[in-house]
């Protein structure tokens, strides 16, 4: 559970600028980002995500090689499903296509 | 070698494997602990043990949260998950670690709204969404994970949300090291420093390990090539009688750490006087409690919890195998009653647990230890 799974952050969230909206191998999940306030990430920034709290901001080579580190640990499956249970059965799932489509 | 070939600069890797062999002293026996589970797994994962000279052994130390929690706390937890309109939630990394009357999951089974949370913050969320009911986040981890159940408490605080607490299990790495190196059965000639615990901490809190202890640090990321070079950089101090703190891990660990999540830490935990540590035993100042001025987020405040204390089951040498003392296969039970599908204790539950990771990469080749433990 210490692997740390990179995301690239698509949107700050206007009303609340402690999360935004950060997208993983074409997930997207509403992730926190109050452990990073010293140096706030913008839209296209890539951080590493833990737990669902972004915990620092990565380069985007360094966010590829994390995925693949992932995925050679067999851990990219159990990596996905947490990032997919991000935010329970509530908003976040509206930005997916599926919730669109019912 | 079994993966590394698949991996990305293999050539760097075979470098670095050939560099550790040249450096390494035949005339000695390098024992190297590698502090974080997620080492570990990546350690069994990519084979790497067959890359290094057999002087050099990997000895695999306490950071697995799940395998360090002992059953006590577990059972505690466990004991309010009965109480009427009352939801249990955890990582689930949790759900099948075993209590003394089942784990988890198997309360699940019997009725008890038990839920798997990815988030800290979704057990918030949960608690918002269910204002009859009372939901509590039974929290484990590292340094890593500590700050995230913080700033959930804040917001809790903040929100001035009712419904919810915090079973805190947070631990802290120092204290456990310490311990390890005061074991008199441990001989240990350097560490390859948590990764992600690092961007919390930052490296200074390892200096005393240098300073006092003689022994080199260095804080290493994930990959093979990372692991490597750590090992590597360990060598290198040791061939010239060095012992520094150094940090392989750059391109994500600051060297001062995350200062947000260290003030996040501060705000809402005070260090508990001591805590139980599966296999180490009572270790001060070892483990986070929530203070006072968040006393009614605190589960362990709030409610009455037995505080029981449960030994592991007599045949299972969980504690050997966590200090390093025993390998996972030198274990009475490993592989027979103990496996990832019906484990017995802890190691053999999460992938970051030594156990785990030995039984699935480890355990249908021949295995062959390099040194015994007492050396």
């Amino acid at each position: 559970m210490c692997l740390a799974i990179p995301g690239k952050i698509v949107e700050l969230d206007s009303q609340n600028p402690q999360q935004a909206l950060v997208e993983v191998i074409g997930v997207r999940r509403r992730v926190d980002l109050g452990l990073l306030q010293d140096e706030p990430p913008v839209p296209g920034d890539w951080v590493l995500i833990h737990v669902g709290f972004a915990m620092s901001k990565i380069s985007e080579a360094d966010a590829v090689d994390q995925i693949r580190t992932l995925t050679m640990l067999g851990e990219i499956d159990a990596a996905m499903q947490e990032v997919r249970g991000y935010g329970l059965e509530d908003e976040e799932r509206d930005q997916s296509p599926q919730r669109l489509k019912r | 070698m079994k993966f590394v070939d698949e991996f990305r600069a293999p050539e760097l890797i075979g470098k670095a494997g050939e560099e550790i062999r040249r450096l390494a002293d035949p005339n000695r026996h390098y024992r190297i602990m590698e502090v974080c589970g997620g080492h570990t797994h990546a350690i069994y994962r990519f084979g790497l043990k067959d890359l290094l000279p057999s002087n050099v052994e990997l000895i695999h130390g306490p950071g697995c949260p799940v395998c360090v929690l002992p059953m006590g706390r577990i059972d505690d937890g466990l004991s309010l998950a009965g109480k009427p309109d009352f939801i249990f939630a955890a990582f689930g990394d949790m759900m099948r670690v075993p209590g003394t009357h089942g784990s988890p999951l198997e309360y699940k089974a019997r009725g008890m709204d038990v839920q798997i949370v990815y988030s800290p913050a979704d057990a918030l969320k949960l608690a918002r969404n269910n204002p009859e009911k009372h939901v509590m986040f039974f929290a484990i981890g590292f340094e890593t994970t500590a700050p995230s159940t913080a700033l959930t408490l804040m917001r809790a605080k903040a929100e001035g949300l009712p419904n919810f607490s915090v079973f805190c299990n947070h631990v802290t790495i120092i204290p456990a090291i310490r311990a390890i190196l005061d074991s008199p059965d441990m001989r240990l000639d350097g560490f390859v420093g948590p990764g992600h615990v690092s961007t919390v901490i930052g490296c200074r809190p390892y200096d005393w390990i240098a300073k006092d202890e003689g022994k080199p640090v260095v804080v290493s990321g994930f990959e093979p090539l990372d692991i490597l070079q750590s090992i590597l950089m360990l060598l290198r101090q040791l061939r010239k009688g060095e012992a520094r703190v150094e940090n392989q891990y750059k391109r994500v660990v600051p060297w001062e750490g995350n200062r947000a999540a260290l003030r996040a830490l501060e705000e809402v935990f005070e260090l508990r006087p001591y805590f139980e540590w599966r296999g180490l035993g009572f270790i001060s100042q070892s483990a986070l409690k929530i203070r006072a001025s968040y006393a009614e987020w605190d589960a362990e405040q709030r409610f009455a919890v037995p505080g029981v204390r449960v030994t592991d089951p007599k045949a299972a040498q969980c504690g050997e195998v966590l200090k390093g003392v025993l390998k996972p296969v030198q274990c009475k039970l490993f592989g027979r009653e103990c496996t990832p599908e019906q484990p017995v204790g802890a190691l053999m539950v999460s992938s970051e647990g030594s156990c785990a990771a030995y039984y699935n990469y480890e355990h249908r080749k021949p295995v062959t230890i390099a040194c015994a433990a007492a050396n």
